[in-house]
Order: C-alpha cells, then sequence, then structure tokens
C-alpha cells in the first residue's frame, strides 16, 4: 500500500492545475480562527493540536461547480479519468460525462468523487482540501458557540443528524455560527490527509488495517471517546482510500489565512 | 543444645527439605507435561468438497450437520440498516446482519474451511465489518472485513475449535453498532456432533438505547448518553418486545427434548437466564465443552452465549426471562416456548383453590 502512494508520486500526470476560473462564483470562503483542541485521534505523542487561522468553504462543493471544473479539465470526466484516480462509480449518477443532471441536482453536493479528483479540483480555485484537524476544529461550532463539541446535547445532535445524513442543496441544512452550512448531516467531506492521520512508524499504518477503527478504538483516542458523530466520520475516513468513490463523500475546499 | 532440640532441629531440616523437593518435583512435573498436553491438537482432518452454508433468521436454527468430514463452507452475509419495529407503536432503525436482530445464524463443522464474505448493502450510511469469536486470527477478521456501503470483503478461516460463538460488528464506534443489533450467533459443531433434540432454537439477548423513554411512541433515535451510563431503555430477546411471545412463540410437544442457543449481544449488560417452569437438564456451559447438569439460572456475559436442553415435561408456557427482574418487568425481557399435549399429573397438578375463612 505503502509502495502504491510512492508511486503515485513519481508519476508524471499533473495532479495540480494551475488556478483558472471555474465558470461561477466559487461559495464564500469564512475565516475559522486558529486555536487548540483535543482531536479523537492525534499524532503518537500528541493530545493537543493546534490549528492556524483558515479559510473554509462556507458550503460543499456542488454539482454545478464540479461540472464546469470537468468541463475545462476534461481529464477529469468520467470515462476519461485513470483508473488509478478514481474508482468504478466515479461520477455515476451523472446525465452525461459532462452534465450533472436536472437544476434540483445541479446545487446538490457532488459525490462519488475521489480524493485525488477532489483535491484537483481544489488546486484548480487556487486552494486546498482541508486537514482533518481544520475540518474537525470547525465542526466543533454549533448555531451559537465555536466550541459546543464536548457538551452532551451537542453530542447528541451530531449523532442524529450524521446518521440522517444525506445531501443538502447548497446553502441549506446545518448552518453554524460562523455561517458555515451542512459540517454536521450533509454529505461525508474529504480531508487532504484522511490516510495520514493515523501515520505512525510503521507502515502497515497506511493501510486499512491497524488504524485504531475496531474495538479498542476508544481506549486509544486522545479526545473525548464520548463523541460517536466523531467516531463514525473517523471510522469513514479509515475505510476509504484515494480512489474510492460514494454516494455519500462529498468535499469543500480551504485555504491558508496567511 | 540438648540431643532432643538437635533431633527437632534435623526433623525440621529434613521436612522442610523434602516439601522443597517436592515442590520442585512438581514444578519439573509441570514443564515436562506442560499445559501444552492439557489443550487438543485441533482435528484438522481433510477437507473434502465444497457447500454454501444455510442460513436462518431467528428462532430458527439450520438442521444438524451430518457429514463426518470437513469441507469448505461458503458463508455470505450482507449488512442490512433498516428500520424495524423494537415493541408495540415504537420504530427503531436497527443496523443488522442479514435482515434480522440477532443476525443470521451460521452452522458450521469443527476443522472446515470458511470462505466467508460480508457485504454492505449500498443503502448503507456507515462502513461496517464483523468479529466472529470462532475465528483465530487477527481481530476475529475485524480488520480483513471493513467494507464501506456498496462494497464486499472477505476471509478465509479455519473452525479450530468447537463451540457456540458470537459474532458482531467491531467498527467505531462499536458499541452503538452493537447497541444498534449488530450481532449473532455462529456454532462450531464438534466433529462427533451434538446429541439429536426434537426441537433447536436461537435466541439472543440485547440491551436497546432510544430517545424517549421505554414504551415511547415513534421513530426512536439511538441515545448515546444512556449507552454511555450502561442504561438501556429496553432488554430484549431477538430484538423486538414479543419477537418470540404470544402468537411467535414456539410450539413443542410435551416430553420433546429442547435444544436452546441463546446468546449474549450486549453491549453492555450480562444475562441471568432462566427458563420459568423447568430446569435445564444440561447447561453446556459459556458455549463450551464443559457440562453442567439440573441448572436453574445460569449466567450468559455479554459477548458470550450458552447451550441449555431440556425435555418438556408438561404442557405449559415456559418463559425465557433474565432473571434480573426488572428487565422482564420494565424493560422487555420475555421470551416463550408453548408445550402442548396431556396432562402429567405424576409431575405436576394444581389443586382446586379454597377460601380459608376464619
Amino acid at each position: 500500500m505503502k509502495h502504491r502512494w510512492l508511486l503515485l508520486a513519481l508519476l508524471p500526470f499533473p495532479l495540480a492545475m494551475p488556478a483558472s476560473g471555474s465558470g461561477r462564483p466559487a461559495p464564500e470562503l469564512v475565516r475559522i480562527e486558529g486555536g487548540t483542541f483535543r482531536p479523537l485521534y492525534a499524532q503518537p505523542g500528541e493530545t493537543v493540536v493546534s490549528v492556524a487561522p483558515f479559510l473554509l468553504d462556507a458550503r460543499p462543493v456542488t454539482r454545478a461547480e464540479f461540472e464546469s471544473f470537468v468541463r475545462e479539465h476534461p481529464r477529469w470526466q468520467r470515462g476519461r479519468a485513470p483508473a488509478l484516480f478514481v474508482s468504478a462509480g466515479y461520477l455515476h449518477d451523472w446525465a452525461s460525462p459532462t452534465a450533472a443532471g436536472s437544476a434540483v441536482d445541479r446545487e446538490l453536493p457532488v459525490t462519488d468523487v475521489s480524493w485525488f479528483a477532489a483535491r484537483a479540483y481544489c488546486a484548480a480555485r487556487a486552494a486546498r482540501l482541508p486537514t482533518t484537524n481544520e475540518w474537525e476544529f470547525a465542526a466543533r461550532a454549533d448555531e451559537r458557540r465555536p466550541d459546543a463539541a464536548s457538551g452532551s446535547g451537542f453530542r447528541q445532535r451530531a449523532l442524529e443528524l450524521a446518521l440522517g445524513r444525506r445531501p443538502e442543496p447548497a446553502g441549506r441544512g446545518f448552518q453554524d455560527v460562523r455561517g458555515v452550512f451542512a459540517l454536521h448531516g450533509g454529505v461525508m467531506e474529504w480531508v487532504s490527509d484522511f490516510q495520514s492521520i493515523f501515520a505512525g512508524s510503521d507502515s502497515r499504518v497506511t493501510s486499512r488495517r491497524d488504524r485504531n477503527m475496531t474495538c479498542a478504538a476508544g481506549a486509544t483516542t486522545s479526545g473525548d471517546s464520548g463523541d460517536y458523530a466523531a467516531f463514525l466520520r473517523y471510522a469513514y475516513r479509515a475505510t476509504v482510500e484515494g480512489r474510492t468513490t460514494t454516494g455519500t463523500m462529498g468535499f469543500r475546499c480551504a485555504r491558508s489565512a496567511s | 543444645m540438648s540431643r532432643n532440640q538437635k533431633r527437632t532441629i534435623w526433623t525440621t531440616v529434613i521436612v522442610v527439605l523434602a516439601m522443597a523437593g517436592g515442590v520442585l518435583a512438581m514444578t519439573a512435573a509441570r514443564t515436562t507435561t506442560g499445559l501444552d498436553d492439557t489443550i487438543p491438537q485441533p482435528k484438522l482432518g481433510a477437507v473434502k468438497g465444497v457447500e454454501v452454508a444455510t442460513l436462518t433468521a431467528p428462532p430458527h436454527v439450520p438442521p444438524p450437520i451430518t457429514r463426518k468430514h470437513a469441507t469448505t463452507v461458503k458463508v455470505e452475509l450482507e449488512v442490512i440498516e433498516k428500520v424495524m419495529k423494537l415493541a408495540n407503536g415504537v420504530e427503531y432503525e436497527f443496523w443488522t446482519f442479514g435482515g434480522t436482530v440477532p443476525g443470521s445464524f451460521i452452522r458450521i463443522r469443527e476443522g472446515d474451511v470458511v470462505e466467508f464474505v460480508l457485504r454492505n448493502h449500498h443503502s448503507s450510511k456507515v462502513p461496517h465489518n464483523i468479529d466472529l469469536h470462532a475465528v483465530t486470527g487477527q481481530g476475529g477478521g475485524a480488520e480483513a472485513t471493513m467494507v464501506l456501503p456498496g462494497e464486499d470483503a472477505g476471509m478465509t478461516f479455519r473452525a479450530l475449535q468447537p463451540g457456540l460463538y458470537v459474532y458482531h460488528c467491531a467498527m467505531a464506534p462499536v458499541p452503538m453498532h452493537i447497541a444498534n443489533g449488530m450481532y449473532g450467533l455462529i456454532l462450531v459443531e464438534p466433529a462427533e456432533g451434538l446429541p439429536a433434540v426434537d426441537h433447536e432454537f436461537y435466541v439472543m439477548q440485547g440491551d436497546f438505547y432510544t430517545k424517549g423513554r421505554h414504551g415511547e411512541p415513534g421513530l426512536q433515535a439511538f441515545d448515546y448518553q444512556k449507552l454511555y451510563d450502561e442504561k438501556p431503555d429496553y432488554v430484549l430477546f431477538n430484538g423486538a418486545v414479543g419477537a418470540m411471545t404470544g402468537d411467535n412463540a414456539p410450539e413443542v410437544k410435551a416430553g420433546e427434548t429442547v435444544r436452546l442457543f441463546v446468546g449474549n449481544g450486549g453491549p453492555n449488560l450480562s444475562s441471568s437466564f432462566h427458563a420459568i417452569g423447568e430446569i435445564f437438564d444440561v447447561v453446556r456451559m459459556e458455549g463450551g465443552s464443559l457440562i453442567n447438569r439440573n441448572v436453574q439460572t445460569t449466567m450468559i456475559p455479554a459477548g458470550g452465549s450458552t447451550i441449555v436442553e431440556f425435555r418438556a415435561d408438561v404442557p405449559s408456557t415456559v418463559l425465557l426471562v433474565d432473571h434480573a427482574i426488572s428487565r422482564v418487568f420494565n424493560k422487555g425481557a420475555l421470551a416463550a416456548i408453548r408445550v402442548v399435549g396431556d396432562e402429567q399429573p405424576l409431575v405436576f397438578q394444581e389443586h382446586k383453590r379454597h377460601q380459608t375463612a376464619d
């Protein structure tokens, strides 16, 4: 597995695209002031992590936006994107490789996209995917407080939202105190380091195994083992690979604030 | 020092030396015979043929295995997340192995090679996996079988030891996956088989945590805090209040023999398993090879099992309960077997009721 990633790094195929207009205004970026928190999983030896200020899309990328992207970058169209970078289900329910579907569909978050495709999209917007710690830090907010995640009331709500997870049209669904939509209850979202969050010195940790996602999970976390919504997210990330595409996995982009 | 005192000292020295020698000899014996001799080597005989396992929904059990050799058994289990009845007027979104709670019963034989495939239905919201306690290998198969919605994964394992084993989902957050109903039983029949009985049934206990209190109608959400506090609203046999009572209670005839394969999925509570109006003739303790007889109540730990056998001696309704009795009265822990047939007055007869006036 590790070797596959090394191989990818050596390929001439450009993953990062030059910045260009995607035909539609990019979603509003919301500034997330940095801070520290205890993530559910941290790097070995770490308990509290610092998150520098960053900018995060106020909502997930829509099918319409992704349609503009694949029209400008045909190599990311269904049928053209290499199987190394996208699994068989890539954009499978689109009307055609360059048509995301009905007017209603177009406002939904794009799903069935791989990590590689999501990463290329953000790069084309001169942005990047958020890191796991950035995403998790932002998701601690409820409607009133930027850090509500340790309260049992919000934990139960976040869990119910996670269990009712479905693609919400852009700008709908749960909106937090910063104005960010659908971090809870919408689709699962790619993060830049979904597979390295469990990294250690042992090469096996980049496989689907040994990610502390089974029985002993609660005992080995550094964060709050009662945050079940977070467990569901980490478990999902632990199960995907870079080329995975699923009907519940979309993404949004981020930028460093500096 | 007197001669007597010297003799006492020498006697003491000799006794101490003899005792030390004995201990040494015992230690030596233990290291030479060793613990290994008490653990039988698995009977890994020749494997002949291929078959597809028959899976059954509770309270049914696949038929006994009649073949006298190990074989390759294909087992396919699908994870389905679905809303089902928890009690009258109460619904819950269960996570299931095979569409039922508990999940499909799997029956194989000691020495079998099992080619196991776990599917996760494409409509599922979260990844799942399976840890079978019958599996000797990493995580009981948990790591090998991690599957996203719409995926399948598998493993091949050898059924090394006979017994009745629990299987369950082991995906984080594990307590929630189990509390949603993700458990079942796999029976590894001993090579020599189990004695023939007239009826076999599958019963499994589990504790459930709902946002509303016991009996509150409607679709109930899972309650994280109650799970954390280990305070369930429901303690159930076979996943619903009344799953195995009234018209759903199996019927047997007086004089017939009954074997129950009983599991406890938990996630949190142990079960004080008891049959009201019967005595277990045989208990295969903890689902293993040790047999106890004439038992009233047997403990089933969370993530454990038992096999109980009894002759249904008289016509009656035999009630199966967790004898931590509040769970029966207030949380639903009740199942039943109806025994029909002729009265057996030599075993039991009711007297007429009389008023005892002063």
